[in-house]
């Protein structure tokens, strides 16, 4: 079958798709998008973690079907759509739940391209910067789910607790880390949002 | 439509100048950017052109003689473009293995343990090659099943493997034994009855994963020359290549193997997995191939860490010192060696533990069984013995009516004890003072989970699940140490090559190191370049991808890496900044009277004196040459244990490491949760502390799995796994995992580059043992084996 | 394989009428697993995705009407006062990315045992609004399980939504995994008081071959309470009381031994939910102010 999407703001369309292939197949071996991850494909791992019209969700268990005419961003898209959000809702996060690119403005991004021999030139968002400053990067075959989750719950809760970070990363298995510094990251982003968010509030 | 992406290219790293910093800093991964952006290409993100997928066939049972395949059905579909079985391997070589050449590519005549693999599908797509495995018909007919030391050594016993004819059969009891290693030294018959109190236990340890995220998986690509390229996620690539090229029928010259991204390893990419398979389909389709194994298929695709069965026997005078140990180790190999030897060496060498017994009567053995093979992983044979002899120190030291800590520190070892092999430690061995470390941090405060709002039940055992509001909850703390052998023992000749090249590039110096050490997300990348940074003073350093056009790494297990490839390298840009000084003199000795008479460094992109003065800088040094070494650097020799008494020096270094552990546990229930598990552990030197806290948190959280949850469930009347995914072999999430903080000594080693000590496996050892203890102490409970589950605290087995 | 994309409740039932062994697919968290594996492959995938009323909800006078499909997420954050059971066994399933996918309809369409909704449901109690092309109809909580992973449905019938008791008093509910998130249940508990009629439910999960109602232990606790004159009263609850209904619901579990627990474990954990929740339940109703609910 044929799928039409929109993947971190531009849209692809995959050809004789098995019916029973998944999102993150689609995404992988299709669009040569591979930073989502394939560890488990049960749900269970989250390192394929994707937003779907910005929900975090488990690309292994969406159905490549059940995409059609919906919006993906994935970890390559993710400093776009961080810095998109910047402008739309400067100081990051938004209490109000009504925070994220709202669809109209998604849909006229698109994610910039990087060297493709180093990644160097391509920037990055405050949560991707924070993982790698806090060492929360070992392998790293977890980390492209993780920055997913912990960029969106950033937005939703820019001040979070520890508790609150481990809840909502309690989806996301990590073997080499023991996840301190994954935690550290996380504080450090929320940290860096906050000061951020501080300054421009005094302008 | 059109895929953007090329050919599976390895990842080259090069770090930009922004990031400077030799070693003893906490200079960032050059992999970092990379892995954070999604662009690091791991095996299972290798594409090509064209490319097929396989897809292995395994058997659905542990021991049967296999009476037909026929491949025929599978073949016909449309979109299969081979199926291989046994009869289909090109080489007389037919079988492999790390250190007995025991495993069958595929399975010929029978099969020895659930999920073996027996056929081999490529397709144009990875469903058509599923679909086409479940049409190959395997007739089996079922063989009598050995899954424990009574089964396997019974006189009658089945054999795993009919006519052995390796190097350990001739000293071994039994054929269904792999190998046997006692130690004896002193008499502990005697010193037994110097004894006031005795204490003996019967432990039992399960059957762990590495549980590595990355799952098996590769690209083979064939080339004109009949040879393949090979993109793989190993841990030794030059082991590999051995490996894999006999029974290819190659030479070593026509399997060029890359390291392709290594989603985690732990042991579990010791052994070959897809990589023969897809090379095999490869050249029989003559187009690439892919393999991806999934979640299921991975709990087949790699050894797991080997259960066991421990009995030990302790004895103390009522002051406190101990008088004599004696234990028997039997570890389960399951189907196929794999590292199995070298586990009973660690197993039997380290039983003792970090203590000074002079009396000691020793015993390890690793079994062939139809159970899952089993190898390394981290710590491998000395967590085994640790979780143990730890229960023993807190039996003892309970019996005897003293502090457990101080008990352990009244016989701790140190620097010049004797060990039971008869090697002398010879750098430091702080043992007891990690231990005082650990005893001596605050406590975590209690009932951190009440709250005005109620019971924050994130910070309860039970979590999410809403189980515990704080009824039935009690505190337990428990401590625990341990020592591992870093580097391969025994007379393994263990060494690393380095390739370092130094040249001028638009107008910089820029140091490239080239080795093929697996890094497996260790942090390797970031250590070698900040060698080269702090031995040739150059900002810009490259790290080649890992590959087999540069000689052997070894492997990146044991802790070894750091210490040996780290050597390798250290010992390259020694031997480079002697050619660059010898260039140095050449072009301007005449300039300046100190080329000739002073100790040179490299700084700063400058030739220096050791007084700091400034000779000339390396880019007038290096203008229109560059300078490149590649030279092998080995650790000092060690010897094979004695098949008899089990003496000799056969550990290079040791590493220690100690846990104070924090749980609260819903004796009700039987759930756990840790509220902290400190570390300390001696380092020697750490050459990048970033790296050295990761190192130590992902191992203690490692040991902290096996303690409470990790086990792979094998049917003792079928010898099939019953729990082969992440939803019933369950690791630790971050709300399993509490806070670790690290307490970090830097004792050097004289005998090591810059005095550094393995790191990696220590903290897998104590944590175990730490937190086993934390829930005695709270429960009261024996609790014998790990993992504990809810049924063993609540006595609902 | 087809993929059949109806664009409308009216479409699915159609197609469901014309392909029964068509296989609904909303979150995709049990159904895709299975395909990943290799243990299902169905001849039709029937996509519910783009149907929106099945991610709606209305609360009525004394029901929710909760779509198939609302994620448990938005169980969790939106009707934690009208279905308090619910929302805390929504809070349990699996991870925050299963929770932004999964709903009660796809827990019953499966109707595992250890599916975490169940004892939240039985002991809510509720109607499950199924249609088909001939009709709909409601079927009730208790006559909906009727074997391991089999349910009430025909063939050609499809979930549509879930019509749920609103909490006339304090809920809760309990399931021990062995880990402390991303588990599945090895046994789940869930309790509802009903200070309207009196009464008491209980649901329990993964200690039988369906979810079921430990009917004894609400029996025995009804007529306790009503003739101890609690419910007046609201003095706490004796403990012999409380250990009466722990162990009859205890014995209400009919479990197995698995990977996940041996079925001796099983029966011990329930008791030990049933004891614990109804003392949180009950100090909630009693309105002593102290919160028994749990945060996160």
């Amino acid at each position: 079958m044929r799928v039409n999407f929109t993947v971190n703001g531009r849209p692809q369309e995959a050809d004789d798709v098995w019916e029973g292939e998944s999102l993150l197949y689609v995404l992988r071996e299709r669009m040569g998008l591979p930073g989502s991850k394939n560890a488990c494909e049960q749900g269970e791992c989250g390192s394929c973690t994707v937003r779907l019209d910005g929900v975090p969700v488990c690309s292994c268990l969406v159905a490549a079907g059940q995409v059609e005419g919906r919006e993906v961003t994935t970890v390559e898209g993710l400093a776009d759509y961080a810095e998109h959000r910047e402008q739309a809702h400067p100081g990051g996060g938004c209490a109000s739940g009504a925070c994220g690119v709202p669809l109209q403005d998604a849909q006229r991004w698109q994610a910039k391209g990087t060297d493709s021999g180093t990644g160097e030139g391509g920037r990055l968002s405050p949560v991707q910067e924070a993982f790698i400053d806090a060492g929360a990067v070992q392998c790293g075959f977890c980390t492209p789910g993780l920055l997913i989750a912990a960029d969106e719950m950033l937005e939703r809760n820019p001040q979070p607790t520890d508790a609150d970070i481990r809840e909502a990363l309690s989806g996301n298995l990590c073997r080499c880390t023991g996840y301190e510094k994954i935690l550290d990251a996380v504080r450090l982003a929320a940290a860096r949002q906050d000061r951020r968010g501080l300054q421009e509030g005094a302008v | 439509m059109a895929s953007t992406r090329t050919t599976g290219a390895p990842t080259k790293i090069t770090q930009g100048s922004g990031t400077k910093g030799g070693i003893g800093e906490s200079t960032l991964r050059p992999d970092g950017t990379l892995k954070v952006t999604g662009e690091f290409a791991y095996s299972s993100d290798m594409w090509h052109e064209d490319m097929l997928w396989g897809q292995t066939l395994r058997s659905t049972v542990a021991h049967a003689e296999i009476v037909s395949i026929d491949t025929s059905e599978a073949l016909a579909q449309p979109g299969v473009y081979a199926v291989l079985t046994y009869d289909d391997l090109p080489a007389a070589t037919k079988k492999y293995g790390l250190e007995l050449q025991d495993t069958p590519v595929l399975a010929h005549g029978k099969v020895r343990h659930h999920g073996e693999p027996v056929a081999l599908v490529a397709a144009d797509h990875p469903e058509t090659a599923r679909r086409a495995a479940a049409k190959i018909r395997i007739e089996y007919r079922e063989l009598p099943l050995v899954t424990d030391e009574a089964s396997a050594t019974a006189a009658d016993a089945v054999l795993v493997h009919e006519g052995r004819d390796d190097e350990y059969i001739k000293h071994v009891p039994h054929p269904n034994i792999v190998h046997r290693q006692p130690i004896v030294r002193g008499d502990a018959a005697e010193a037994a009855k110097r004894a006031d109190v005795v204490v003996r236990g019967e432990y039992t340890f399960g059957m762990q994963d590495q549980a590595f995220l990355g799952p098996e998986s590769g690209l083979a690509v064939p080339a004109e020359d009949g040879g393949v390229d090979l993109y793989v996620a190993t841990q030794w690539l030059h082991s590999d290549l051995e490996q894999i090229a006999p029974v290819l029928g190659l030479p070593e010259e026509k399997v060029r193997m890359t390291l392709s991204g290594v989603g985690g390893a732990f042991g579990g990419r010791e052994d070959i997995s897809m990589q023969i398979h897809a090379c095999l389909l490869a050249l029989r389709t003559g187009k690439p191939v892919k393999i991806v194994y999934n979640r299921f298929e991975s709990f087949f695709g790699h050894v797991h860490r080997h259960p066991a069965k421990l009995t030990y026997e302790h004895g103390a005078t009522k002051d406190g010192k101990l008088t004599h140990m004696k234990c028997r180790i039997v570890l389960d190999g399951g189907a196929y060696a794999s590292a199995s030897p070298a586990v009973v060496g660690n197993a039997s060498s380290l039983s003792v533990g970090p203590y000074v017994i002079d009396d000691v009567d020793i015993e390890a053995v690793a079994l062939y069984t139809n159970n899952p093979p089993c190898g390394a992983m981290r710590g491998f044979g000395a967590v085994q013995a640790c979780f143990a002899y730890e229960a023993q120190m807190d039996k003892l030291a309970a019996r005897l009516g003293m502090d457990p800590v101080e008990f352990r520190q009244l016989n701790a070892m140190e620097q010049g004890t004797l060990l039971p092999t008869g090697q002398v430690v010879d750098s430091p061995a702080p043992v007891a003072e990690i231990l005082r470390r650990v005893k001596a941090r605050p406590l975590p405060p209690e009932r951190q989970w009440e709250s005005s709002e109620g019971a924050d039940v994130r910070q309860l055992p039970g979590g999410l699940s809403n189980t515990t509001h704080g009824e039935g909850v009690v505190r337990g703390v428990g401590y625990a140490v341990g020592i591992k052998n870093v580097g391969f023992s025994e007379g393994f000749d263990d060494y690393s090559t380095a390739k370092v090249r130094m040249e001028v590039i638009n107008g910089e110096p820029v140091a490239t190191v080239h080795t093929a050490m697996a890094e497996v997300g260790q942090g390797g990348v970031t250590v070698h370049a900040q060698i080269a940074r702090t031995e040739l003073g150059v900002t810009q350093v490259t790290i080649h991808p890992a590959d087999t056009q540069v000689g052997s790494a070894g492997s990146s297990s044991a802790s070894r890496q750091t210490y040996v490839t780290g050597g390798a390298v250290k010992n390259s840009c020694e031997l480079v900044r002697e050619q660059v000084l010898e260039l140095g003199r050449r072009k301007f000795g005449t300039y300046h009277p100190a080329w000739a008479t002073a100790e040179l460094l490299l700084e700063g992109g400058k030739v220096v004196t050791d007084g700091g003065e400034v000779l000339g800088d390396l880019v007038d040094v290096l203008q229109g040459e560059s300078v490149e070494v590649e030279a092998e650097w080995r650790h000092r020799p060690t010897e094979p244990f004695d098949l008899r008494t089990g003496q000799g020096n056969g550990h290079v270094q040791y590493s220690f490491a100690a846990h104070r552990a924090v749980v609260e546990v819903d004796t009700e229930l039987g759930l756990v949760k840790v509220i902290e598990l400190a570390v300390a552990q001696d380092v020697g030197k750490a050459l990048n502390p970033l790296s050295v806290l990761g190192q130590i948190q992902g191992g203690t959280t490692q040991g902290l799995g096996v303690a409470v949850m990790e086990e792979i469930i094998v049917d003792p009347e079928t010898a099939k796994v019953k729990n082969p995914s992440f939803t019933d072999y369950l690791i630790p999430t971050i709300l399993d995992t509490p806070t670790i903080p690290v307490d970090v000594l830097e004792l050097a080693d004289e005998h090591a580059p810059y005095g550094l000590r393995g790191i990696g496996e220590a903290p897998t050892l104590s944590s175990t043992p730490a937190v086993l203890a934390a829930i005695r102490d709270a429960t009261g409970l024996e609790l014998n084996r790990t993992p504990v589950r809810p049924e063993h605290l609540t006595g609902t087995v | 394989m087809d993929f059949l994309r109806p664009a409308s409740w009216e479409e699915a039932l159609a197609a469901k009428a014309e392909h029964p062994t068509a296989v609904p697919i909303a979150g995709g968290t049990d159904v895709m697993v299975e395909i990943n594996f290799d243990h299902r492959r169905p001849e039709y995938l029937l996509d519910l995705n783009r149907i929106g009323e099945l991610r709606e909800w209305e609360a009525g006078a004394d029901t929710v009407r909760l779509g198939a499909s609302v994620p448990y997420t938005d169980i969790m954050e939106n009707l934690r006062a009208e279905l308090p059971g619910l929302a805390l066994a929504s809070h349990t399933v699996a991870s925050p990315q299963i929770r932004n996918r999964g709903g009660v309809g796809g827990n019953l369409g499966t109707a595992s045992p250890a599916g975490d909704a169940h004892p939240a449901l039985l002991a809510a109690g509720c109607e499950v609004e199924v249609e088909s092309v001939r009709g709909s109809r409601l079927i009730p909580i208790d006559a909906f399980y009727t074997g391991v992973k089999r349910n009430a449905l025909a063939a050609d019938e499809l979930i549509r939504a879930v019509h749920i008791k609103k909490a006339d008093g304090p809920q809760q509910y309990s399931k021990v995994g062995t880990r402390n998130a991303m588990v599945i249940a090895v046994c789940a508990f869930g309790i509802a008081l009903h200070p309207e009629t009196r009464t008491v439910r209980t649901g329990i999960g993964s200690a039988a071959p369906t979810p079921i109602r430990a009917k004894a232990a609400e029996e025995f606790l009804n007529a306790a309470l009503e003739e101890g004159g609690f419910w007046d009263s609201r003095k706490i609850i004796t403990p012999s009381i409380a250990k009466q209904f722990a162990d009859l619901a205890s014995g209400a579990a009919n479990p197995i031994d698995d990977v996940r627990g041996t079925a001796s474990y099983r029966r011990h954990a329930v008791g030990i939910m049933a004891r614990r929740t109804l003392g949180w339940t009950w100090e909630s109703y009693r309105g002593t102010g102290r919160t028994t609910e749990g945060v996160a």
